[in-house]
């Protein structure tokens, strides 16, 4: 488990990587805590998510799912390794723009309305008011919150807020989307809804989507791939191909089909091992 | 979150407009009449009181004088309790604004640097336990006892302090989800601090400043009991109460109190604009 990379990679071929959305080669993020203890959050992580790819980070907390997650945004450093984000640096990645990222937390600022909250990185990038106001309209529109763009977050449900903060994340258009449980606060209907939704906003934009969750379902439903992580210290175990057809195509009669349980079966026996699934049900791990 | 269903339930129930402000807001002049007029009506009820238990047991002005006496005094005396107050309320304005001000520049100094900050609110701690009213005589001597000045400063002082400890605090409640958004856009530091920062801070500038319109109005008033300049209010109550017109005394109370809620409704109305949409 423990990675050889120095802490200065050696480039990696920029030229091939610049059609990936995310390559991470040797990525390590370790914790300085208190009195001299370190934790070991990230270990010898190799991924790599193609552009206009859907892959999800599955597994238990701890295995440090978020802080990748993070660490392609350029909101935490890896100790070693590279990350690189449309073949350019995390860093250089953030600073141009290259993701729009969502959070657990819709992460509205409850004194903007709607429409000012999905504004906000077009204005803060000097982007004109017209074309502010025309980009909005049609973002309300693409989250179906068109009637709601002058209500202000305290008067939405927490589906509508993040719904929002998702309509903030693509206001730029951009090719990579980041997002750590973005349905992790909502109830099991709305959860459900938006993960449809999800699947239609993503056919019509072709972003690539780097997903964080901790229910299988949502994944398999979600994902072309599924990555298991695993904790102490957080490493990647498996990686899964469900590709169960187009996002587009995907609607909900997806979640009573065969294929959809088998690739349910397959990210639980890669979680928990094979006598998992015989037991019939999954410890440890969220199985909505 | 008023826990609206979402978007495609509402949008066919009606129409968004009207469902914006739901629950105990839906009347808003009942909501008022309920809250206004229970405290009014007791109030009523305890003057009553007082006056019959002065009326009937036959006690001293002195010892207290009647509702109806204090009110003769009132309005007998209108023009001069309204001058004293203008008086005292000017000083405590002014002292307000400039405590306000530095409380909310030492804040942002404070905020922006650690070091001042360590040396700063040890010392803020320090002048909110000094009663500083008992500086009075000190200043009064030092600006002579012609002027306003010593009453500003102190009103001032008074008002500094929950206006600094308050907006400080507010300075640092932006949520860490709002960084992470804020870094995630490459924002600017001055962008971050128009964005986010100044706008998590403002309701809890207000809430400081709402404390600090009572502290100044107590200040600018107390100040007067201890010399300078006899026009305001703390002055005409210690005259009144010196020539053993007790009633008028009470009327010129009567002022400050009025006076006190002015100030004090004033701040909080401010306050709960800013604190819309918490």
């Amino acid at each position: 488990m423990s990675s050889q990379a120095p802490t200065a990679a050696p480039d990696p071929t920029p030229a091939a990587d610049a059609t990936e959305a995310v390559v991470a080669r040797g990525v390590e993020r370790i914790f300085h805590g208190a009195k001299g203890a370190t934790v070991t959050a990230l270990t010898g992580i190799e991924l790599t998510v193609h552009d206009g790819e859907f892959v999800s980070l599955i597994g238990p907390s701890g295995c440090g799912k978020s802080t990748l997650l993070r660490l392609i945004a350029d909101l935490d450093e890896p100790t070693a390794g590279d990350i690189r984000v449309f073949g350019r640096t995390a860093r250089q990645a953030r600073i141009d723009q290259a993701y729009g990222i969502a959070f657990q937390q819709a992460g509205l600022l409850p004194w903007r309305s709607v429409a000012a909250n999905i504004e906000l990185p077009l204005q803060l990038h000097g982007v004109g008011a017209s074309a502010r106001r025309a980009r909005v309209a049609e973002l309300v529109d693409l989250v179906g919150l068109a009637d709601f763009a002058k209500h202000y977050p305290d008067q939405l449900s927490g589906g509508m807020q993040q719904r929002v903060a998702i309509a903030r994340s693509l206001a730029e258009s951009p090719r990579l989307l980041l997002m750590d449980e973005p349905f992790g606060a909502l109830d099991e209907m709305t959860r459900e809804r938006m993960q449809t939704e999800l699947l239609r906003i993503r056919a019509e934009t072709g972003a690539a989507v780097v997903f964080v969750t901790h229910s299988i379902p949502e994944a398999v439903y979600l994902s072309d791939r599924v990555v298991v992580m695993s904790p102490r210290p957080g490493r990647i175990t498996d990686e899964i191909d469900v590709r169960l057809g187009e996002a587009a195509e995907r609607g909900e009669d997806l979640r009573e089909d065969t294929a959809f349980f088998e690739g349910v079966t397959a990210v639980r026996e890669a979680l928990h091992g094979p006598q998992a699934s015989t037991a019939g049900a999954a410890r440890g791990v969220d199985v909505r | 979150m008023t826990g609206l269903p979402d978007a495609a339930i509402v949008t066919q129930l009606a129409p968004p407009t009207e469902r914006r402000r739901r629950g105990p807001g839906d009347r808003p002049l009942r909501r008022f009449v309920g809250l206004v007029v229970p405290p009014i009506a007791l109030f009523i009820v305890l003057v009553l009181l007082v006056e019959l238990v002065v009326v009937a047991a036959g006690i001293p002005p002195f010892v207290l004088a009647s509702p109806s006496a204090i009110w003769d005094q009132l309005v007998q005396y209108a023009p001069q309790v309204l001058q004293a107050t203008l008086v005292t309320g000017l000083n405590a304005l002014i002292g307000l604004v400039i405590g306000a001000v530095i409380g909310v520049l030492l804040a942002i100094i404070a905020s922006f640097i650690r070091a001042i900050d360590g040396m700063l609110v040890p010392i803020v701690a320090a002048v909110a336990v000094v009663p500083i009213v008992a500086l009075a005589p000190v200043l009064y001597t030092m600006f002579g006892s012609t002027s306003e000045v010593a009453r500003i400063i102190i009103a001032s002082i008074a008002a500094f302090v929950p206006v600094f400890l308050n907006t400080l605090r507010g300075l640092r409640q932006v949520r860490p989800v709002h960084r992470d958004l804020m870094r995630s856009y490459a924002a600017t530091p001055r962008q971050e601090t128009r964005a986010v920062t100044i706008p998590s801070a403002l309701p809890h500038f207000f809430t400081g400043l709402r404390i600090a319109s009572s502290l100044a109005v107590i200040s600018a008033l107390v100040a007067e009991y201890f010399g300078g300049p006899r026009q305001g209010l703390g002055s005409a109550i210690t005259t009144a109460a010196a020539s053993s017109a007790y009633a008028r005394a009470w009327a010129f109370v009567i002022g400050a109190i009025l006076l006190g809620l002015v100030f004090f409704a004033l701040t909080s109305l401010i306050e709960r604009i800013a604190s819309r949409h918490r």
